[in-house]
């Protein structure tokens, strides 16, 4: 036996064995597929439906929570490194207004403020001065870089024109990256000089370096060239080319998503700084971004399938114990109609014993009469045998005609009270019909009641089930004269419907039924003679019997004028199907 | 000993005539009648000392014929017949009649024959 044999629970194959009374045969394994699919859906679907939505505004809010993340960090990073850059231009802004070109010329003055700028600031190299024409005046520092002319080179151009100048990181002499800063003075009276000055730009990683451990992704300053200002942990190290797009320039922080080289999604959040040629930018892939939804969204599917799997438990449990206790209603239910049915008949039989009873005592009475007379004939009398001969002979003829009717009562009874398992053989409608009413004629007689039978002559012999027919008049000929009172009249009216259908109506002119109880006339244990012994079962017998023959059976009734029942009745018999399915 | 006369009716017409036929042979004037018009038409020509009745007749039972005979002929006894045996019947005949006074069918002429000396 299968796992699936043994967890088949036994409703499935379960055979509405009903027969007769009352067909409504359940089709459980149906009832069982449509609760769970309802409860399942009703039960799942919302559940479902909530989980998809919390998924997806989850997601959403961590998405968006990431980006702001990302552009608050580089906002603020780009501020302080603005900061560090506008602090040192306005700081050598400040000298050249404090100092006169004369004083910067003077020995000694330039690497004194350097000195002092070391010690406050931090990170300037050198310091030098130079004219309007593009030749250092002064220097301080270091190298060796006295009398250099800067006439032709590009920065100068910038900071002649903008009146500062911030460069990109470059390697310096010791292959240390720097930067430089420019600023222009204009005194009131002469030419513009310029004061440069030139800055580690280590300062502006280890600034960077603090931040990046806080958002666990790579943080960097690259130029608008592409070229990287500061080392990048994944994309390239210092002055290489960045292995990312650069975004067009805007003024505020902005984020979008980009694929790396490697492959992998990325969001990126950048920021132009002001007044230089950097660009801020912070990388994080999304898989280190969604970290924290993947592990709500682990749950989140965990939380799904054990409540889905609990729900499913208990959707596939609930029908099945439902189901289970229908088909053990539906058995027992069964159960009690077999044994209703079972007493039903055993009331009809004894009803036609007590009538057999009559009709054979009274052929016994003759012959025990008979008989004694025979006997006081030969013992009392005292003629010769030969007269007394004619005399026995017909008391002995008398005898054997009782006998006769005696063996005609039972050969009817048995005829009757064979089983009636649906054997299907040629019967004709009125024989039937008279069978019952030998039955019950003698009552009919006592009673006064008058019987009539009326059956079309075009009704051919047809096989049908005889015992059926005959329990099936045999019901409701007995309703009729439970209904009518004495000197009542009773008819039997058969007649052809159609090529294949015969209808006879049993029609009484009893007390008849009302238009309540006629509505349940044919359901069980509906009577309204209980007080007289009714069982209720009678015409819904009838009712289930008049159906495994293929045909139907209706009433129709008046109270006080009589009551009509119907029975339609195949010619043909219909086919033996309900056996099995 | 005065010559008893009896009524027999009963629609089994070949159990009435040989009963009444026996009863003759043990000296009893009976008399039988198969339906009770007949019966009554006979109460009307003479008197019976008893009426032996069967209790299911076509149109009318004993009972209705033992009330019809009592006010035609007071003092009249009666007995019941039945081959029906139906406890109904029982009640309803032996309440009428007294239980000693009703008989089943087959009847038994010997005590048919107490009985009706019994009575009358």
């Amino acid at each position: 036996m299968t796992v699936l044999q043994r967890l088949k629970p036994r409703f499935w194959d379960h055979r509405d064995a009903a027969s007769g009374v009352d067909k409504h045969s359940f089709n459980l394994r149906r009832i069982w597929y449509l609760s769970v699919l309802l409860t399942a859906g009703a039960a799942l679907i919302p559940l479902c439906l909530l989980a998809a939505i919390d998924y997806q505004m989850t997601q959403k809010a961590i998405e968006s929570e990431n980006v702001l993340r990302i552009s608050r960090l580089v906002s603020n990073t780009r501020r302080s490194l603005a900061f560090l850059l506008i602090e040192r231009r306005h700081a050598l802004q400040f000298l050249v207004r404090d100092n006169p070109l004369g004083e910067l010329k003077a020995p000694g003055r330039l690497a004194a403020i350097l000195k002092n700028l070391q010690e406050s600031f931090g990170g300037f190299t050198d310091l030098e001065i130079i004219d309007a024409q593009g030749r250092q005046i002064s220097y301080s520092g270091p190298y060796d870089l006295a009398n250099r002319d800067y006439s032709h080179q590009a920065w100068f151009a910038e900071v002649v024109q903008h009146g500062s100048h911030t460069s990109d990181v470059f390697m310096g002499y010791r292959q240390i990256p720097h930067i430089v800063i420019a600023v222009t003075h204009q005194p009131p009276t002469g030419p513009f000089y310029v004061l440069r000055a030139t800055l580690e730009a280590e300062r502006f990683h280890r600034e960077l370096l603090g931040l990046e451990a806080g958002i666990g992704g790579d943080l960097f300053i690259v130029n608008t060239a592409g070229v990287l200002q500061t080392p990048s942990k994944n994309y390239g190290g210092l002055l290489e080319k960045l292995a990312l797009p650069i975004p067009e320039y805007v003024e505020t922080t902005q984020t979008f998503e980009t694929k790396s080289p490697a492959g992998e999604a990325v969001l990126i959040g950048y920021a132009y700084v002001a007044q230089t040629p950097f660009v801020l930018m912070a990388v994080k892939t999304k898989d280190d971004l969604m970290q924290p939804w993947n592990k709500a969204r682990r749950q989140l599917i965990a939380y799904l399938f054990f409540s889905g799997g609990s729900i499913l438990l208990v959707v596939l449990a609930v029908p099945t114990y439902l189901v289970s206790r229908i088909r053990a209603a539906d058995r027992t239910r069964v159960a009690a109609l077999h044994q209703v049915e079972y007493a039903n008949k055993m009331a009809s039989i004894g009803r036609l014993a007590a009538g057999v009873a009559h009709e054979i005592n009274n052929p016994l009475a003759i012959i025990n009469e008979k008989a004694g007379l025979v006997k006081d004939l030969l013992l009392l009398q005292q003629e010769d045998s030969a007269a007394l001969r004619p005399k026995l002979l017909a008391q002995i003829d008398s005898i054997q005609a009782a006998v006769k009717r005696c063996a005609t009562i039972i050969r009817r009874l048995l005829s009757f009270a064979r089983k009636s398992d649906a054997t299907f053989d040629t019967v004709d409608l009125k024989s039937v019909i008279e069978s019952v009413i030998g039955f019950l004629g003698k009552e009919a007689e006592y009673r006064g009641i008058a019987t009539r039978i009326d059956i079309a002559p075009n009704i051919p012999s047809f096989p049908s089930d005889r015992g059926k027919l005959e329990q099936i008049f045999l019901n409701l000929v007995n309703n009729a004269f439970a209904a009518m009172a004495d000197g009542g009249h009773l008819t039997f009216q058969g007649r052809r419907l159609s090529e294949d259908r015969v209808q006879v109506a049993v029609i009484d002119d009893g007390c008849g039924i009302s238009p309540e109880d006629l509505k349940h006339v044919f359901e069980p244990f509906f009577s309204t003679r209980t007080k007289q012994g009714g069982t209720g079962l009678g015409l819904s017998i009838t009712y289930g019997l008049a159906q495994e023959i293929g045909g139907s059976i209706d009433v129709e009734s008046q109270v006080g004028k009589g009551t009509r029942f119907i029975l339609t009745v195949p010619l043909n018999p219909p086919e033996r199907k309900n056996e099995n399915a | 000993m005065k010559t008893l006369s009896v009524l027999l009716v009963d629609d089994e017409e070949d159990l009435v005539t040989t009963l009444a036929e026996r009863l003759v042979m043990r000296g009893i004037e009976a008399k039988w009648a198969s339906t009770p018009e007949a019966a009554f038409e006979m109460l009307n020509q003479q008197r019976f000392d008893v009426g032996v009745l069967d209790i299911k007749l076509p149109r009318a039972s004993g009972i209705e014929i033992k009330r019809k005979m009592e006010s035609m002929a007071p003092g009249m006894k009666f007995i019941f017949m039945t081959g029906h045996g139906s406890e109904k019947d029982f009640e309803r005949g032996s309440a009428e009649a007294g239980a000693s006074n009703y008989l089943l069918k087959p009847v038994d002429i010997e005590l048919l024959l107490t009985k009706i000396r019994e009575m009358a």
